[in-house]
């Protein structure tokens, strides 16, 4: 298309300014969080470590990183494997009602996460209670892999619609068994699909706030959660820009190398 | 997949009848007997239908806000970066969405805070920053959900022919003309799926108005209040209905253009 050269200079300055606006944000909480301050201000007085040094000591923000990747490593496991199963049943078999399960498996992102979070508080309340299950580990674990599961189906059921059945068949006709072709043939063929998908569902899990909020009662409490509570405790403002600060650090890699490795079906969104 | 049948749908039905249910005003307990009291409540108060309109209009707000800069940049991708250059965009345009939620609303928080960054740049131009509100919360809304439009519209240019755009500059279409009559309507489909996302995402928000939205609530905060503060699971479930009942509306009007097959 023959855009005139000025058009074509503003409609990039526009996108320039736009990615700026994404990212000035973040690197706002990167500058800030080795501000000597103790109070928030702007510009920054000075360059000092000495607030990751207090946060790394600070005893709420470990226990709470701790239930974190304890949730997230639960929630992922099981999305791996329900997610895996799903993808292999929508891929490779024809069944009754294989277009509904494609659409409930995405519900659960499409839906606001405050109507699956009392959905699941109410569910737990009237099912859970009576068998002394209280709320805790196990329902943020139940609560994040019910939305983790999404990530794992989309990446692998992408690599398997890509791959097709032909070599699943020839290993069978070879005189592998069911075993031996999962094995050998197909477990190689969504490795690396399953580590994407295991790696954002941990991202995403470890992110999580609002279905963590509904089921987590009031025994345990993710990092999310820690960082929520103390947002409105002035003394703990310098803290928290740390915590920030490693999030938006910590979340850069897995992301990026998750990119890498899927067929970007990494792209399939949430909240 | 009986796990999602089960915890999922299950939950969902068990939240709907929960709605009907009430709670003994003395003791606080639940009690399961059918009543439409919730609903009625819903209804008749005009406080909730004021945070519900005002819901509905901030989540459309953000949804155009998203559309008109989503557009430019998403064509800017599509038909004039270099595939090699195009690819670093994607990824620079998704990467913060990845980004943790909660970083980022915290990150506005101290943008918009008394002595923040936005009061920092305005000071010189004496420009008094109005700091937390209902246009914080739009903003950050819109901040935060803007990939989400971004991409559904950038795959739908990409799918555009380029022979297209040079046929209608040869037929005497001067680019705003070509744009208006040839990529516009081509984008509609496109930009109808990022609204969902946008608009129901703003829907079901109470943090980021928590964070930055100072005293005007959204209705997904009426339903979190209800069940945090005051323990009344019945009535927030009840008011869940509100935003979902809003989104299923939504998605039905907007079926007709055939976006739902893009998603």
């Amino acid at each position: 298309m023959n855009l005139s050269k000025r058009a074509r200079r503003a409609l990039g300055a526009f996108s320039g300014l736009v990615l700026l606006i994404l990212y000035i944000p973040l690197l706002v909480v990167l500058v800030n969080s080795f501000n000597p301050a103790k109070t928030f201000s702007w510009p920054p007085t000075g360059f000092s470590t000495k607030w990751w040094s207090r946060a790394i000591a600070n005893e709420g923000v470990r226990t709470a990183f701790v239930t974190s990747v304890k949730a997230g490593l639960g929630a992922t496991s099981i999305a791996l494997l329900l997610g895996t199963m799903a993808a292999f049943a929508v891929a490779r078999y024809t069944f009754f009602g294989r277009e509904a399960i494609s659409l409930l498996v995405i519900l659960p992102i499409a839906l606001p996460g405050i109507v699956t979070g009392i959905a699941l508080n109410s569910a737990f309340t009237t099912f859970l209670k009576p068998f002394g299950i209280g709320f805790g580990l196990f329902t943020v674990i139940v609560g994040h892999a019910t939305f983790c599961i999404v990530v794992v189906y989309n990446n692998v059921l992408a690599r398997l619609r890509r791959v097709g059945a032909t070599l699943e068949e020839a290993s069978g006709d070879l005189g592998a068994n069911t075993f031996q072709t999962f094995r050998y043939v197909t477990f190689p063929t969504i490795r690396s699909s399953l580590v994407a998908g295991a790696l954002l569902a941990f991202a995403l899990s470890f992110d999580e706030i609002v279905v963590t909020t509904f089921t987590s009662g009031a025994s345990i409490k993710t990092l999310p959660q820690w960082i929520f509570d103390n947002l409105f405790r002035p003394n703990q403002a310098p803290v928290i820009n740390v915590v920030a600060a490693c999030l938006i650090v910590a979340f850069a890699l897995p992301v990026w190398l998750s990119q890498r490795l899927s067929d970007g079906a990494a792209a399939g969104g949430r909240i | 997949m009986l796990w999602l049948v089960v915890a999922y749908l299950g939950s969902l039905i068990v939240m709907f009848v929960a709605a009907f249910w009430s709670t003994n005003d003395f003791t606080g307990a639940l009690v399961r007997k059918f009543t439409t009291n919730n609903f009625h409540t819903l209804i008749t108060e005009s406080v909730y239908r004021t945070i519900a309109v005002r819901s509905i209009v901030v989540a459309s707000i953000v949804t155009i806000v998203d559309a008109v800069v989503a557009i430019p940049i998403a064509f800017f991708m599509a038909k004039i970066l270099s595939p090699r250059w195009r690819r670093i965009m994607v990824a620079l345009v998704l990467l913060p969405l990845w980004a943790s939620y909660l970083v980022k609303a915290y990150a506005w928080r101290t943008i918009f805070s008394e002595g923040g960054v936005l009061a920092w740049v305005a000071s010189p131009f004496n420009i008094h920053t109005p700091g937390y509100g209902l246009g914080a919360t739009t903003a950050v809304l819109a901040y935060l959900w803007l990939p989400y439009m971004i991409l559904p519209v950038f795959a739908g240019l990409e799918r555009l022919p380029d022979s297209l755009l040079d046929a209608s500059s040869d037929l005497g279409a001067n680019a705003w003309r070509t744009f208006r009559t040839i990529v516009l309507p081509i984008t509609y489909p496109a930009f109808i799926a990022g609204s969902i996302f946008t608009f129901s995402l703003s829907m079901g928000d109470y943090i980021i108005v928590k964070i930055v939205g100072g005293k005007s609530q959204l209705f997904a905060n009426v339903v979190y209040d209800n069940i945090g503060t005051a323990g009344n699971l019945p009535f927030a479930a009840a008011a869940a209905m509100v935003p979902v009942v809003t989104i299923i509306a939504y998605l039905l009007m907007v079926r007709r253009s055939g976006a739902l097959d893009n998603l």
